[in-house]
C-alpha cells in the first residue's frame, strides 16, 4: 500500500537509551526524590529519631487509609474525573460497620455482647457495600444524569456526611469489639520489623490496583477514556460502564479505608475523615497523576501518600505545632508538582516518563 | 478473533449495492439534520459526500456507523437490514469509520490504539480474569504497519507525539486490520501537509482497488475530484444531487452546495 511517512517523530524512543537514562525518564522519579530528600532532612533534624522502626511504623500506619482511598481516586482522576466524596464515604462506611458491632447500638448484640467473627465479617461486607453503593451512585449521576463529576461528588460528600451525622445523632459510636479493632491495631512481624496490618493491606491493595490498571482490559479502558473519551466511545468501549466502575471502585476503596480507620481508632465519629477527600486528592496529584486525565500510576500515588504521611510525622517530631501542618502540606503539594513539571519538561515529551510503570510499553 | 490483516474482496455482486440507505431521517429536537436521504454505495467505489457546514454529512455517516440512531428510514448492508445501536455493532459488521480528529487516544501507543475496544486478551480462571496480551498486540501492529509501508519509528510511542499524517495512517491501518468492508472517512485530509494529503488519497485509491468501498467526506473539492467515482451533495439535510465525478465539475458542485441548484426540487 501507499507509503505514509512523516518526519521522524520527535526525540525517538526511550528504549534506545541505556537503563540509567531511562530511569531518569520515569514519571515517579521526581517525587521519589522529594520523598528521599524529606526523609533525609527530617532524619538530620531529629538526630535519626525519624528513621527508628517505631516511627517508620507510625508513618506507614498514618497514610494507609489515605493511600487505600487514593488508589480509587487515582483511577477516577485518570478518567479526568474527581471524587470529592471520599472523606464522607469513609466516615459513613466506618459508622455503618461500627453500628453493627458496637455494644451500645448493634441490633444483633445485647448490652454486654461481644460480636462474633462472622458478625464482624458481615459488618465489614455491609460497610464495603455501602461504600460501593455511594460510588456507583456517583458514577450513575455522572454518566446517566450527565452531571459534572465535581458536582455529583460534591453532593454525595454532603449527603453521606449528613447521613452519618443523622444516623449517629452527632455522637461517636464506641465500644467496638476486640476482634474488629484488631484489624487496625495488629502488627505483622516482618523479620524484626512490625508491619501494621492496615499497611500490609495497603501494600496488597496497591499491587492489586497496579495489576488491574496496567494488565487488564478494564485498566486499559480507563486510560483510553481519560485520553480521549470520544475516541474510546467510537471504538466501541462502553465509556459509561467504565466510568461507573471507576467511581464504584473509588467508593469501595474509600469504604475499606474508613473501616480500617474506625478499627484503628476504636470509635466511629460522625466527624471522622473530615477533609480527607483533599488529602486523598493531594496524594494522587503529588504522585504525578494528571488531573486532565489519561495519565497516572498507583506507584506514584503510594509515594504521594507517603510524602504527605512523612511530612505530618516529621513536622511533629521536629516540634512544629500541629496548627501549622496544613500550611506545610499546601507548600508540599505546590512544591512537589512544580518540581515534577520541571522534571517532565526537562525530559521532553510526557510519554517517555512513564515507561517502567505504566501500561503503554511492552 | 480475526487476525489476518488481509482486505477481503467482497463476495457481493458488482451490481448489488454494498450499502443502501433509504429515506433516512434524523432529528435533533426541532431540527431535521438528515431529511429523507437515499444513498447507495457499490463495491469498489469511492463516493464523495460533500456539502456546506451543517448540511448533515457527519450526521448521516454517524447514523451509518451506529453513533446515532435514525428516527426513520432503513439501512441495508450487504443485502441485510441493519440496526446499529452502538458503534461497536457497526464495527462488528466491518463498517470502519475514521472520524476527523477524534479517532485516537493521544495518551496510548500505536498498538493500543489499533486494538482499542477490541483488545487481545489472555483468559485465566475460565475467563474470570482477562489479562491483556500486550506483546501480541504490538507484534500484530508492527506486522500491519510494515505491510502497509507505514513508517513510524517507534510504535510503542504515544499517538500524541506523532505527526498528523502518521496519526491518520494509524487510523487507516486500524480500519484495514479489522477488515473493513466499508470505510467511512470524515475529512481525512484535514490538518495535513500537502505531501501527507496526497499519501492519504493514494491509500483511498488502493482501498478501492481492493474492492473496499469508501465514503469520503471532505470540504476540499480538489481532493474529492481526485479520488471519487461519484459525488453526493447534501444541503440542509437533503440530498440535492448525485453525479458521476466524470460528468461534473467543481463549479457545478459548489452551486449545489450553496443551494443554487437543487435536483430534488425540480423532480
Amino acid at each position: 500500500m501507499s507509503q505514509i511517512t512523516a518526519q521522524k517523530a520527535s526525540d525517538g524512543a526511550a528504549s534506545h537509551l541505556p537503563w540509567y537514562r531511562r530511569l531518569f525518564r520515569v514519571q515517579e522519579f521526581g517525587i521519589l526524590l522529594v520523598l528521599i530528600a524529606m526523609i533525609l532532612i527530617f532524619s538530620v533534624m531529629t538526630d535519626g529519631r525519624f528513621l527508628t522502626p517505631v516511627n517508620i511504623q507510625n508513618i506507614l500506619l498514618n497514610f494507609s487509609w489515605t493511600a487505600i482511598a487514593a488508589f480509587g481516586a487515582t483511577m477516577v482522576i485518570i478518567t479526568a474525573g474527581i471524587d470529592l466524596s471520599a472523606g464522607s464515604v469513609m466516615a459513613l462506611t466506618g459508622l455503618a460497620t461500627a453500628m453493627m458491632l458496637s455494644r451500645d447500638h448493634s441490633p444483633f448484640l445485647g448490652p454486654n455482647g461481644e460480636a462474633s467473627v462472622p458478625l464482624v465479617i458481615i459488618a465489614i461486607v455491609v460497610g464495603l457495600a455501602i461504600g460501593a453503593l455511594c460510588g456507583s451512585i456517583n458514577g450513575i449521576l455522572i454518566t446517566k444524569a450527565r452531571l459534572p463529576p465535581f458536582i455529583a461528588t460534591l453532593g454525595m460528600m454532603q449527603i453521606a456526611r449528613g447521613i452519618t451525622y443523622g444516623w449517629a445523632q452527632g455522637w461517636p459510636v464506641q465500644n467496638l469489639p476486640q476482634n474488629f479493632m484488631v484489624l487496625g491495631r495488629h502488627n505483622i512481624p516482618v523479620g524484626t520489623f512490625n508491619l501494621p496490618f492496615p499497611s500490609l493491606l495497603m501494600l496488597l491493595l496497591a499491587v492489586m490496583a497496579w495489576l488491574f490498571l496496567t494488565r487488564t482490559v478494564w485498566g486499559y479502558h480507563i486510560f483510553a477514556v481519560g485520553g480521549n473519551i470520544q475516541a474510546a466511545r467510537l471504538s466501541g468501549i462502553n465509556t459509561s460502564r467504565v466510568r461507573i466502575m471507576v467511581y464504584t471502585l473509588a467508593g469501595l476503596l474509600a469504604g475499606a479505608g474508613g473501616i480500617l480507620l474506625s478499627a484503628r481508632l476504636g470509635v466511629a465519629a460522625p466527624t471522622a475523615a473530615q477533609g480527607y477527600e483533599l488529602d486523598v486528592i493531594a496524594a494522587v496529584v503529588v504522585g504525578g497523576t494528571s488531573t486532565v486525565g489519561g495519565e497516572g500510576s498507583i506507584l506514584g500515588t503510594v509515594i504521594g501518600a507517603a510524602i504527605m504521611g512523612a511530612l505530618r510525622t516529621g513536622l511533629n517530631l521536629v516540634g512544629v505545632q500541629a496548627y501549622w501542618l496544613p500550611a506545610a502540606q499546601g507548600a508540599i503539594i505546590i512544591g512537589a508538582i512544580t518540581l515534577d513539571q520541571w522534571f517532565r519538561r526537562r525530559q521532553g515529551q510526557r510519554g517517555g516518563l512513564s515507561r517502567l510503570f505504566r501500561r503503554r510499553s511492552a | 478473533m480475526e487476525q489476518t490483516a488481509t482486505i477481503q474482496n467482497t463476495e457481493t455482486q458488482k451490481g448489488e449495492p454494498m450499502l443502501q440507505v433509504r429515506q433516512l431521517v434524523k432529528r435533533f429536537g426541532g431540527l431535521t439534520a438528515v431529511n429523507k436521504v437515499d444513498l447507495d454505495v457499490y463495491p469498489g467505489e469511492v463516493v464523495g459526500l460533500v456539502g456546506d457546514n451543517a448540511a448533515g454529512k457527519s450526521t448521516l455517516i454517524k447514523c451509518i456507523s451506529g453513533v446515532y440512531q435514525p428516527e426513520e428510514g432503513e439501512i441495508y448492508f450487504e443485502g441485510r437490514r441493519v440496526h446499529f445501536s452502538r458503534p461497536i455493532e457497526a464495527r462488528d459488521a466491518h463498517i470502519e469509520t475514521i472520524y476527523q480528529d477524534l479517532a485516537l487516544a493521544g495518551n496510548l501507543n500505536v498498538g493500543a490504539n489499533i486494538f482499542m475496544g477490541r483488545e487481545i486478551k489472555k483468559h485465566y480462571l475460565g475467563g474470570l480474569v482477562r489479562i491483556l496480551d500486550e506483546a501480541l498486540m504490538l507484534k500484530e501492529s508492527q506486522k500491519l504497519l510494515e505491510r502497509l509501508k507505514i513508517n513510524i519509528p517507534d510504535f510503542t510511542q504515544e499517538i500524541e507525539v506523532l505527526s498528523g499524517g502518521q496519526r491518520q495512517a494509524v487510523a487507516i491501518a486500524r480500519a484495514v486490520y479489522w477488515q473493513a468492508r466499508l470505510m467511512i472517512m470524515d475529512e481525512p485530509t484535514n490538518n495535513l501537509g500537502v505531501v501527507e494529503q496526497r499519501q492519504v488519497l493514494t491509500l483511498v485509491r488502493e482501498l478501492r482497488e481492493q474492492g473496499v468501498p469508501v465514503i469520503l467526506i471532505s470540504h476540499t473539492l480538489p481532493d474529492v475530484f481526485a479520488v471519487t467515482d461519484r459525488i453526493v451533495v447534501l444541503h440542509r439535510g437533503r440530498k440535492v444531487t448525485e453525479k458521476k465525478t466524470s460528468e461534473t465539475d467543481s463549479q457545478e458542485i459548489v452551486q449545489y452546495m450553496v443551494g443554487a441548484l437543487d435536483d430534488s426540487r425540480e423532480s
